[in-house]
């Protein structure tokens, strides 16, 4: 399919960024017309945009922000949403995007705070793996021989779960992972600051990917010593109960991740710890 | 006592190691990165990790064989004891990742499987897919995770390394860094600086490295005083896929699991590689290398698919070199279990099937050899003295380096999958000397002052730069261009010092730079133009240490000075080049087998020593592989050390490898 759009390809390719200076302003269009070349991806567009330090009008602008490391689709970094849709930016062909429709648009994601332009923050998700403990819990890093054995098949249903990126798509695609932006206050320090928002973030939903990872470490022969934790953190506040199962988080998850298949399970997982509760009390 | 704290400077593998085991030490941890260490480049290794493991040790294999391949594969260049005490501690460090929930494959009684990677005949590589740097980095940033739940650890992510902070005796207290988002400068001071920022494949513009990969940090430790060695190493991969933004990396393991490198014998044959038979194909490697076949070095297996395609002109396409990388007789549930990783990544970007078409790939530059200068403490028994604060110190007191960006285990050029290796191996090896040689950084406040006003001033006057007339993402391609035209596989003197020249030129052009950012939020123009200014002094360092060495090692080729194989072939003839052979070796050795050290100068231009390397546990040896005559070579040799061993008495330089006891 690359190769059939050589014959007619463009000479440049227009692509409208919805651009912001900072948190809390206002945020605008800006459009730019980048020189076309066979084999782009959305990086190297920005890449190009960064370069050139105009827009389309001709006039100088600074380059827009965005966040891309490993370039092949494995660090996480490079989310946003093009064309409507949430994606990495390195994946993203722009031969296959120019068959969606004759310009490129990118959006940060929506779901986090803006930090700047395309820049986002992600913080709440990493939160989201501090509260299900989603780590083995060994006793530390002497030597203790082999880890436990495992079935082939084992490790065939954990390894596509511990694939995840920690991109975003899914949290942004869910309907139930609703944004918090909080604001330092001019009297409180940094240290008050993140307390406080820490609080805020386990108010809301732990978020797809959190529940897989716990679904993960649940399995695994010595991760499942702390299961209980897990559950009581799922089914506490923000946990499994809010998934609305609209199933968004699957269709949009770059790895591939049965995300559904880990909340079928955390859903199940949730039930027998619920009655179980029940009659320890 | 005062809480002893420590600032480690990036978490990837060695980072997170070292960070992972000074918390569980007690020791408070600092933990800066430019990206969430999450996404630290650790993430695009790929093959596995290599360690002795039950199963080649039934084969015959032991630790030592492990450092003995380490050290031939990387042409003797390292000293050694630092790489026996690598050695010996693999099957721990494997068995540890593996406690750590690292989903290694396995095999169907549920041991870890293991795969072979290249120099070496044994299956030592543990491998979890094709994404084994992700698995192992995640199960390491699990662990943080924990270590800062607890209190433990402090995270700076989005921060920039921006210099050490030095006392007046010269020892490191600290460093000052900046906020990549608020753009605040910061004091850190520290008992220890431990900086593991990786290598610098940006220098080359384009590699497999990722965007982070800029060496600056590295280079703002040399240009604090730092000493850098054996720059002139860097690795070229194989096997990458070329791309406009990027060479992406085609993992070893694609030919661990049976991949093939051909080419056809027409060149430019306008068939579907499918429809090309067998005897038409040219498997290059396999018929120039019998024993290891598509597994030699990689140094060798990028040499000879670049001369395939240059000098033969066999490349499969006329306008873009690359050769075919096979994996189609492979049954494709196999590939999927194996590899899935890497074939998703030839898919994604390329739009072709690699499970049923053969693979285009190139060499492309991908790992840095050399690095920081570090020392070490020699063990009675030829390892290191764990818990010595020499232990992987740089020559300046209290700053540390591990994993690529060290220079100590790789030599002249680094084997598949040893790389995770000595990354967690010297994250959890340094920590508890680093610890021991802390020293609390009380009264220090003045220095910190001075240095983050310093580091104020050189912001302010890059962001004031606004009339400048140079763009430095053009200026960062010119200089990639440079580099990678003279400084990768084929290395010639009149270009390396033309190059040398054009570099120092492009530095100049570089302070008339232009900044088209000139806000204070989130500014990634002056962050990035920073970092390129500080790309200079490295491939300059880089440019000088090639020009100066005159011989072919490892990564390091220059055809003006090779070595070819013997010519003759009458019997008496042939004896008498590989006498001539060996001389010219042995005077080689005395010549060149030494690290080189560059300081940076005051005038900006790198200063460079040579200094002796430590080879007393395995006599240097003629690196063979599939040289013609090798075998009289390698007769002669092997005659010249029985000589020597009956002079000397010396049972160290007995032909044969020593066997380890363990």
């Amino acid at each position: 399919m690359i190769q059939l759009v050589e014959s007619s390809a463009p000479r440049s390719v227009r692509v409208r960024v919805l651009r912001q200076d900072a948190p809390g302003e206002e945020s605008y269009w800006q459009h730019f017309d980048v020189p076309y070349e066979p084999n782009m991806n959305v990086i190297s567009v920005l890449q190009k945009i960064a370069a050139l330090a105009h827009a389309e009008d001709g006039q100088p602008v600074p380059p827009v922000a965005w966040d891309c490391s490993c370039l092949e689709e494995v660090c996480g970094s490079c989310t946003m949403l093009i064309n409507g849709r949430t994606r990495m930016a390195c994946s993203a062909l722009v031969d296959n995007l120019l068959d969606e429709g004759d310009e490129i648009e990118l959006r940060p994601m929506t779901k986090f705070p803006v930090v700047r332009d395309l820049c986002v923050d992600r913080s709440r998700l990493f939160r989201s793996l501090e509260r299900v403990k989603a780590w083995v819990p060994v006793d530390g890093s002497y030597d203790h021989g082999p880890g436990p054995r495992v079935s082939p098949e084992e490790q065939e249903d954990a390894y596509p779960l511990a694939t995840c990126i920690s991109c975003g798509c899914c949290l942004e695609a869910c309907p139930q992972f609703t944004k918090i932006e909080m604001v330092r206050r001019d009297d409180e320090s940094q240290e008050a600051f993140e307390q406080r928002r820490r609080e805020a973030f386990d108010e809301g939903f732990v978020g797809p990917h959190a529940v897989s990872q716990a679904m993960l470490f649940n399995a695994h022969p010595i991760g499942k010593m702390i299961a209980d934790e897990r559950m009581e953190s799922l089914t506490s506040q923000g946990g499994i109960q809010m998934c609305g199962n609209a199933q968004n988080c699957v269709a949009v998850c770059p790895k591939h991740i049965p995300l559904t298949r880990s909340i079928a399970r955390a859903g199940r997982a949730a039930t027998v710890w619920a009655i179980k509760k029940l009659f320890d009390r | 006592m005062a809480q002893q704290r420590v600032l480690v400077i990036g978490g990837g593998l060695a980072g997170l190691a070292a960070t992972m085991r000074m918390a569980e030490l007690g020791v408070h941890v600092d933990l800066v990165s430019l990206v969430p260490v999450k996404r630290s480049h650790s993430v695009c290794a790929q093959g596995g990790i290599n360690s002795v493991n039950a199963l080649t040790r039934q084969q015959g294999d032991n630790e030592w064989k492990h450092f003995d391949d380490t050290v031939y594969g990387g042409d003797f260049l390292q000293h050694q004891p630092p790489v026996k005490e690598m050695a010996d501690w693999g099957p721990r460090i494997v068995d540890l990742m593996d406690r750590l929930g690292v989903p290694f494959n396995r095999t169907p009684e549920g041991f870890r499987d293991q795969r072979r990677f290249g120099g070496t005949l044994y299956k030592r590589t543990s491998f979890a897919g094709a994404t084994t740097g992700q698995q192992l980095l995640y199960s390491l940033d699990e662990q943080v995770r924990r270590w800062e739940v607890e209190g433990l650890v402090k995270k700076w992510e989005f921060w920039d390394f921006l210099e050490p902070v030095l006392d007046d005796s010269g020892r490191c207290r600290g460093a000052v860094c900046q906020d990549l988002v608020s753009m605040e400068f910061r004091a850190f001071p520290a008992d220890a600086v431990i900086l593991a920022t990786g290598g610098c494949g940006l220098v080359y513009g384009r590699s497999t490295m990722s965007m982070v990969c800029t060496g600056s940090a590295v280079s703002r430790a040399y240009q604090a005083g730092a000493g850098y060695a054996n720059g002139e190493f860097i690795q070229v991969h194989p096997t990458a896929i070329p791309g406009a933004d990027k060479l992406r990396l085609m993992s070893e393991s694609a030919r661990g699991e049976g991949g093939r490198v051909w080419v056809p014998r027409t060149p430019q044959d306008p068939r579907s590689p499918k429809n090309i038979p067998e005897a038409e194909r040219y498997y290059f490697l396999e018929e120039r290398y019998p024993k290891y076949g598509n597994l030699v070095p990689r140094d060798i297996a990028t040499r000879e698919i670049f001369d395939i395609c240059t000098t033969d002109g066999l490349s499969v396409e006329k306008d873009r070199l690359c050769v075919y990388l096979d994996l189609t007789h492979i049954p494709r549930e196999t590939l999927d279990r194996k590899l899935g990783g890497i074939l998703e990544i030839y898919e994604k970007f390329q739009g072709v099937d690699p499970r049923s078409e053969p693979m285009k790939i190139f060499p492309a530059v991908h790992y840095s050899m050399g690095g920081l200068w570090v020392d070490y403490e020699k063990s009675a028994t030829g390892g290191l003295v764990e818990g010595s604060p020499r232990n992987q110190q740089t020559n300046i007191p209290g700053l540390y380096a591990i994993g690529e960006c060290d220079y100590q285990y790789h030599g002249a050029n680094r084997l598949g999958a040893n790389s995770l290796l000595s990354c967690i191996f010297t994250g959890l090896f340094c920590a508890p000397g680093v610890i021991a040689g802390g020293q609390s950084s009380a009264g220090t406040e003045s220095l910190f002052a001075a240095a983050i006003r310093r580091q104020e001033e050189r912001h302010k006057a890059l962001l004031s730069r606004t009339a400048g007339v140079e763009n430095p993402y053009d200026l960062h391609q010119e200089l990639g261009n440079i580099m990678t035209r003279t400084a990768t596989v084929v290395r010639r003197n009149d270009q390396l010092a033309a190059a040398y020249a054009e570099v120092c030129a492009l530095e100049e052009r570089w302070r008339t730079c232009a900044i088209s950012d000139t806000g204070n939020w989130t500014n990634q123009n002056v962050v990035f133009t920073k970092s390129l200014g500080d790309m200079f002094p490295l491939a300059k360092l880089i440019l000088k240490g090639a020009l100066q060495r005159d011989e072919c090692r490892g990564a390091h080729f220059k055809p003006d000075f090779a070595m070819p194989g013997i010519a003759a072939t009458d019997p008496a003839e042939k004896r008498r080049e590989a006498e001539a052979w060996c001389d010219r070796f042995e005077e080689n050795t005395r010549r060149w087998l030494k690290t080189t050290v560059a300081k940076h100068g005051a005038d900006g231009h790198p200063e460079i020593s040579y200094e002796d390397i430590d080879t007393s546990l395995i006599p240097p040896r003629p690196r063979l592989y599939g040289l013609v005559g090798g075998e009289v070579i390698e007769e002669v040799w092997k005659q010249r050390q029985a000589a020597k061993a009956a002079t000397n008495g010396h049972a160290a330089a007995a032909a044969g490898p020593v066997t380890s006891g363990a």
